[in-house]
């Protein structure tokens, strides 16, 4: 089996927004264990969060792919 | 309750099966030409490969001019445009679809051909028009490019290979994919499912408003308590507090952004019913982004602006760089709405595939492990299944809540 790089490239940036997604959801459940009420405004600060982070990585992705 | 869950679990394997009956058809045709060749009419040796599961997926998630329904083929209008020959318009059934299966049409239109669910057109002048018979059983011709020898899709008649020209790339030429000799505006699978939706949805918004109207005062009930619920979830946890008190003005977006992405996402996930990708179409989300920038920027005050272009509070060579940096960033948000969205779904979409096509990559050995193979990549997918109906209302809400926050920060009055 044989890739090329840019899968490489594509790896990652995966395992960087991995990481990333990751800080934000267990800071995310240690703050909702911490106060339990703001859970609502906690959630969605944490969905938008997630999705910024995210939205680096696809750009990798993309040129990685586009590079190609 | 218990006769209710029975139904349900009923009625989800038996979707399941159905997506499984689905993907059975193409494997089993590409399993009997798995290391056979044949010769078809005095075109040569065909020689057709393995199950591959990427193009199997790609296939699948890829925007087509026909819309199968399990083993049925429905036609859609074609409506073609090229700048030499003018408007051809007829119905993608004069392609004659059915009989090679998967979209492989075995008639030629005015140059005209479908290959892979997909209108491709023959560039050669002496290829005849009007409508001709053809073969087209996955032939491959090569040809000469600036970069060297490429294989192409290629049809045959009266003996000869003509080779057919590749659709349009999606980024327009820019790296080095190329335009098509014709324009296509046909109502394709994922324009159909888009105007299914807006008809869905509309049906369902306009019953609930009237339900709304004659139950005044009273709680709601049936469908209306289930849009009710989501609807002032994203009025209260999106609208009210990123748009300040804009949000009655910019609700009615929002809220169609929402719906709509969220009826385009769930519609695709409807196993037996063609799978259309319409959310995992660049296109699609590409145009749902632009009008989402366009809206922001309309509605820029001029504190945004000047945000943009000379910082107040801000050192003047912090300017310098600041100023492209935010420029930039002007354009990198539609770009990140466009890919997130389109990612997102067409990965579902695909991990599906390759999770079904994994029967048919080790269904070929012995009875044991094919067995156990079949058995976890159903279990597998159905575990996806679930997975992606959450991705489904997830990504409609991130398309969403990060359009508020755009036009939050557009509409922001100063406050230093």
């Amino acid at each position: 089996m044989f890739g090329s790089i840019t899968a490489i490239g594509m790896g990652l940036a995966v395992v960087g927004a991995g990481i990333g997604i990751g800080n934000v959801g267990g800071k995310a459940m240690e703050a909702i264990a911490r106060q339990p009420e703001a859970v609502g405004d906690i959630r969605a600060n944490m969905i938008l969060m997630a999705a910024l982070v995210e939205g680096a990585a696809l750009i990798a992705i993309v040129f990685s792919y586009l590079s190609n | 309750m218990r006769r209710y869950i029975f139904s349900f679990i009923c009625l989800f394997f038996l979707s399941f099966s159905a997506v499984a009956q689905d993907h059975q058809g193409h494997g089993h045709d590409e399993q009997q030409d798995a290391a056979t060749t044949h010769d078809e009419g005095g075109c040569g040796h065909v020689e057709e490969g393995e199950f591959d599961p990427g193009a199997t997926a790609f296939h699948h998630i890829s925007d087509q001019n026909v819309y199968n329904i399990g083993p049925f083929t429905l036609p859609l209008p074609c409506i073609l445009y090229s700048p030499g020959e003018g408007w051809s318009v007829f119905s993608s059934g004069k392609f004659h679809p059915n009989e090679h299966g998967h979209g492989n049409g075995h008639v030629a239109v005015d140059g005209y051909v479908l290959v892979d669910g997909l209108v491709h057109r023959v560039l050669d002048k002496s290829f005849p028009a009007g409508e001709v018979e053809i073969n087209n059983h996955g032939f491959h011709s090569s040809i000469k490019t600036d970069k060297g020898e490429k294989e192409v899709p290629a049809i045959c008649y009266n003996g000869r290979l003509y080779p057919v020209e590749s659709r349009s790339y999606a980024d327009g030429g820019v790296f080095g994919g190329g335009i098509s000799s014709f324009y296509d505006f046909s109502i394709t699978k994922n324009v159909a499912t888009m105007m299914v939706v807006f008809a869905l949805m509309a049906w369902l918004f306009f019953s609930v408003a009237k339900r709304y109207k004659e139950r005044k005062g009273l709680a709601p009930k049936g469908v209306q308590s289930f849009i009710e619920t989501i609807f002032i979830f994203i009025q209260d946890e999106v609208a009210k507090p990123f748009l300040g008190h804009h949000w009655e003005k910019f609700l009615p977006f929002l809220m169609s952004l929402f719906f709509f992405i969220l009826g385009l996402n769930l519609f695709g996930q409807i196993p037996f019913f063609g799978g259309s990708n319409a959310t995992g179409n660049i296109a699609v989300t590409m145009v749902l982004a632009l009008i989402t920038f366009i809206v922001v920027n309309i509605n820029g005050n001029k504190n945004y602006w000047e945000h943009i272009f000379w910082m107040p509070g801000v050192p003047a060579w912090v300017k310098t760089i600041l100023t492209p940096v935010e420029f930039l960033g002007l354009f990198i948000k539609p770009i990140t709405l466009t890919l997130r969205l389109f990612a997102n779904i067409t990965a579902g979409h695909m991990v599906m595939v390759i999770f079904v096509g994994l029967i048919f990559m080790f269904g070929k050995g012995e009875m044991a492990p094919s067995l156990g193979t079949s058995i976890g990549s159903a279990l597998l997918a159905v575990f996806m299944m679930a997975i992606e109906l959450l991705v489904a209302f997830i990504q409609a809400f991130v398309f969403t809540i990060l359009t508020a926050s755009y036009i939050g920060a557009a509409t922001e009055e100063a406050h230093h």
